[in-house]
């Protein structure tokens, strides 16, 4: 035999084991009684930093649940498929969970682009589907069969918003991303910005990969009467807009998106973040939260446990998968059945669910269920998050 | 008797039809179906690439950028110009069409690298377009596409789009092998091999090049129109760079020149992530592996070497 032929039937006999791994990979596991739940993340790929913490939380809680008896005497069997950020992938995969391994409900969809991709699909199917994304299109209009843990962009700004109407500023400059999440974030807050009387003075955009936003700032500082600056976007080009904002000496307060609630933010800006205000999910200063804080228990559980677990620093998007597998386990408690109508019906009566956004009161009319004392006001001191009062 | 049904325009057709007809008794369930149905869109747009790349041998690294034009015809007309969804995938056609006939003169002049580079350029200028027009598009979020109605039928189920997905590939397939064999596709033959010695013989070369190209992306344009009304969902991925890679390499793995080979390049590689979740982690690097072992092996694709073979065995 020669190289050239051995080569080729090692290539075409690997070919044929994936293809028997698959078939047995298809039949294993069907015959104990378990409760099959799905999940469709952006575990690599480009929103890998949503789908990644999103993974290892449900893997995590799905086990301890498992070991602490299962849901209804019946174990929980998670399976997670990876969409790479595609939302075309999303949706074969998400016909997978349906038609093939028949799941009874998903807790899944790291984007709004992959999430909307898999909705008429379960909306087809009559399987509840409660999405990790934030985007307000997700559940307006309400869908009956779909739901989301996570606060949306307009809800980001009307908190940012109320901040400012309490500090008396009015008249504010909008330097926004042009990616998905500041394109997006832009347009909520100039929708609402008239019904807590804010005045948009100035509206500037940059582009993902820009380094210097100097030009977009200096137009805003020149605005007639500018009391403050808003900044919704992701990434690092809000920590830019944060240090070009301190060089030009703008003297009226900055304000952040929930975009960039994590550490870098701060280390990446550095001394210019000392004073900058953002809306964050509590998770991001469990510690600091008073003892008397009903979401005490629950953010300081959750974060303690996902560090030990994984020993890296916890983050919101993992929280929202917690949120979402939580909701979708007391719902299957209540309902006392695995069946996708009455766990969708048992979702839309949660009432008082205490999660990592915060409580989560669900009605026909009314899909997330959260409101604006899920979000915490912060403000950057001394290179760490304060709770503003 | 038999030699006609050795034609690939008779023979093949059939088998592919038969192929079909095969698949859908066969499916277990919906999945199946959903993953035959990306298969057949995708082989669409190979079918006519395959003419391009295999038979002018004019690289295109920009072809998902008529996919995507397509799908986003499909998705944008109707909302915002009233274009009533069925007629939207054709309107789509024609004018992905005419750019493509307007492009094709300045970028086909270019060889090699240089094409390969201003066809990527195309590529990513309609993905551009496509991510910040947000008020028409959705921005990189994407849009809902309306539901295809036919005499008031809402279009949406498996069996449906499948049998849609079978009867145009087929009609694609039809017309590819007729063009193929018509004094065009030896004129594209000749350019492939020489173009200094076709254009020596008297054909127009820049005339059929351009053919070849309007060609390619007008089907690449309707698989994207169908691949929005079946999903639903249209995001600027489809139009993405990487997109445009993935049907090159269907193309080249299933056997260049081949109009039945880019089929199953396709479908072998649509399927193949789907055969390989199970392994997850590793994905990346079997596929990885079994495109080097196809590339180092069989250099010329599988479709061709595998017939090869047969006839190498039948010889001795």
């Amino acid at each position: 035999m020669s190289l050239m032929t051995f080569l080729k039937a090692t290539a075409a006999t690997s070919a044929l084991v994936a293809v028997a791994a698959f078939a047995t990979g298809l039949t294993a596991g069907e015959a104990a009684a378990q409760i099959r739940i799905g999940s469709v993340l952006s575990i690599t790929g480009p929103a890998s930093f949503l789908g990644d913490p999103e993974d290892k939380t449900l893997r995590m809680y799905v086990d301890r649940i498992n070991a602490e008896g299962g849901v209804n005497g019946e174990q929980l069997e998670l399976i997670v498929y990876d969409s790479e950020g595609d939302a075309n992938k999303a949706r074969t995969l998400a016909t997978r969970l349906i038609e093939d391994d028949e799941i009874v409900a998903m807790v899944g969809g790291s984007t709004t682009g992959t999430t909307m991709a898999m909705v008429p699909l379960f909306e087809d199917a009559e399987i509840p589907f409660i999405s990790l994304a934030g985007g307000i299109v997700i559940i307006e209009p309400v869908n009956p069969f779909v739901f989301k843990t996570p606060h949306t962009d307009r809800m980001a700004c009307e908190k940012v918003f109320e901040d400012m109407q309490a500090r008396g500023l009015s008249r504010v400059g909008l330097i926004s991303g042009t990616g998905g999440f500041g394109k997006s974030m832009r347009g909520q807050c100039l929708n609402v910005a008239e019904a807590y009387g804010i005045e948009i003075v100035a509206d500037e955009t940059y582009g993902p990969r820009d380094t210097d936003m100097t030009p977009q700032l200096t137009n805003i500082r020149n605005a007639q009467g500018l009391q403050a600056v808003l900044n919704p976007g992701f990434g690092q080009g809000p920590a830019i807009v944060t240090k070009n904002f301190a060089q030009l000496g703008i003297e009226v307060p900055l304000y952040q998106s929930h975009g960039v609630a994590s550490k870098s933010f701060i280390e990446l800006a550095g001394a210019a973040a000392e004073g900058v205000r953002l809306p964050a999910s509590a998770l991001l200063v469990a510690n600091q939260l008073p003892d008397d804080d009903p979401q005490k228990q629950v953010v300081v559980d959750y974060k303690t446990a996902f560090e030990a677990e994984w020993n890296r620093p916890v983050s919101t998007f993992g929280g929202h998968a917690y949120d979402g597998l939580m909701i979708l386990v007391d719902a299957m408690r209540r309902a006392g059945s695995a069946d996708p109508v009455a766990i969708r019906d048992a979702i839309e009566e949660t009432t008082g669910f205490m999660g990592t956004a915060g409580e989560v009161n669900m009605s026909p009319d009314d899909h997330m269920g959260l409101d604006l004392t899920a979000f915490r006001m912060l403000e950057i001191r001394d290179g760490d998050w304060t709770i503003v009062q | 008797m038999s030699a006609w049904l050795m034609q690939p325009r008779t023979g093949g057709l059939l088998l592919l039809a038969a192929v079909m007809v095969a698949i859908y008794l066969a499916a277990p369930n919906n999945f199946y179906l959903d993953v035959a149905i990306q298969i057949g869109l995708n082989a669409m747009v190979v079918v006519g690439l395959n003419l391009l790349i295999g038979y002018a041998g004019q690289i295109s690294l920009g072809h998902a950028g008529f996919f995507g034009l397509g799908a986003y015809a499909s998705a944008v007309l109707p909302v915002h110009l009233g274009v009533p969804p069925l007629a939207a995938p054709f309107v789509g056609m024609l004018v992905v069409g005419l750019l493509a006939f307007l492009v094709a003169r300045p970028v086909l002049r270019l060889k090699g690298h240089y094409l390969a580079m201003a066809t990527l350029g195309l590529g990513l200028l309609v993905f551009m377009l496509l991510t910040n027009e947000s008020q028409f598009t959705g921005g990189p979020d994407g849009m809902a596409v309306e539901r295809l109605r036919i005499f008031g039928e809402r279009i949406s189920g498996k069996d449906w789009w499948y049998l849609i997905t079978c009867v145009m590939l087929l009609l694609s397939v039809w017309l590819t092998l007729n063009l193929i064999d018509s004094p065009t596709g030896r004129a594209l033959r000749a350019l492939h091999d020489s173009q200094i010695a076709a254009q020596v013989a008297g054909v127009d070369v820049a005339r059929f090049k351009v053919i070849a190209f309007v060609y390619s992306a007008m089907l690449a344009s309707l698989a994207g129109s169908m691949s929005a009304l079946y999903s639903g969902f249209v995001t600027p991925d489809k139009a993405g760079f990487l997109h445009s890679i993935e049907l090159v390499i269907m193309v080249v793995l299933g056997g260049m020149g081949s109009t039945f080979g880019g089929i199953i390049g396709a479908a072998v590689l649509t399927s193949l992530p789907q055969f390989l979740t199970v392994f997850a982690e590793y994905e990346h690097m079997i596929l990885g592996a079994i495109l080097m072992a196809v590339m180092i092996f069989l250099r010329r694709g599988l479709l061709p070497a595998i017939l090869d073979a047969l006839r190498r065995r039948r010889l001795s």
